[in-house]
């Protein structure tokens, strides 16, 4: 018990430090790598919780993918960050007092709330089997719907980013099978006469 | 010393106020204010996920796992846009996204 809460502090220190770093850093790239430490930690968290599953989904989700698109995209823009950073002091007071706002209405929830005593029929994890067993027996039964509207949502994703990136160079020599296929004789050959000894 | 759900509902709250705080502050910045908006949804996710284990359901996990994908794909498509308006006006300044303005 005592490691865990030992774990608990590190990991809740580190997440808390890199999240502050990832708003507060000059550097887009360095926001970007201690939004990847962020992660790291919070799966560490997750481990901690017994989410194994949901701990492994993080890593390979938002560091092996989510991270690395953000990384693509800030080293493919030739932006000046510097010059977006301006009013940023100017931002500070506004920005300090709906944080303190924000974070004083979710302490109050927090210190706040009650358990309900109807609680809705739970989907209880059996000891027996591991967390991403359990996880699967509830995901393929009772949320199989939820699923499937899940990986509806990422081809919609998918097709999107593709659709709004895909760009036709013009001038640029393309094989289109139907105009091939589409070609006939009166429009592929011509006949010419030549006349003896001139050429065309 | 115990962690209860306190400890993570507190660090969950710590962080979504972050996440904020980083959206108004890099107002500017919109890639800054897109990793901000990770932050708010992973905090989110620390909630769930700790409401799921200290009250022995695991709907909260697979809740947090929706979560999880939604976020991706919304990071993958405002990323896109990004890079598609980036190559239209040559700019990603916030300030200077304002063509539907009437």
């Amino acid at each position: 018990m005592l490691a865990q809460a030992f774990f608990f502090w590190i990991f809740a220190a580190v997440l808390v430090g890199s999240a502050l770093a990832v708003i507060l850093a000059r550097n887009p790239v360095h926001s970007v790598l201690f939004l990847i430490l962020a992660f790291v930690n919070a799966s560490g968290l997750f481990v901690l919780m017994g989410a194994e599953f949901l701990a492994m989904i993080l890593i390979v989700v938002y560091v092996g993918a989510v991270a690395v698109l953000f990384l693509f995209v800030i080293m493919l823009l030739d932006v000046d960050f510097a010059q977006l950073k301006q009013g940023f002091v100017q931002y500070l007071p506004i920005g300090g007092l709906i944080a303190i706002c924000v974070g004083f209405e979710l302490w109050y929830v927090t210190a706040g709330w009650t358990r309900s005593p109807h609680p809705a029929a739970a989907a209880a994890p059996t000891a027996l089997v591991g967390n991403t067993k359990a996880l699967g027996l509830v995901i393929y039964t009772r949320y199989a719907f939820f699923f499937e509207a899940a990986g509806l949502i990422l081809l919609t994703a998918m097709i999107g980013a593709i659709v709004l990136t895909l760009r036709h160079k013009v001038g640029v020599k393309r094989q289109d099978i139907a105009e091939q296929v589409a070609r006939s004789p009166a429009t592929a050959v011509e006949l010419r006469k030549v006349a003896s000894r001139a050429g065309i | 010393m115990i962690i209860g759900l306190t400890h993570y509902l507190s660090l969950a709250a710590i962080l979504f106020t972050i996440g904020v705080a980083g959206i108004i502050l890099n107002h500017k910045n919109i890639i800054i204010i897109l990793m901000s908006v990770e932050l708010i949804l992973l905090s989110v996710n620390i909630n769930l996920v700790a409401f799921s284990t200290f009250s022995g359901d695991l709907t909260g996990q697979v809740f947090a796992l929706f979560i999880l994908t939604v976020a991706a794909a919304e990071a993958a498509i405002g990323l896109a846009i990004l890079v598609a308006y980036y190559r239209n006006r040559g700019s990603i300044a916030v300030e200077d996204i304002n063509s539907l303005k009437g």
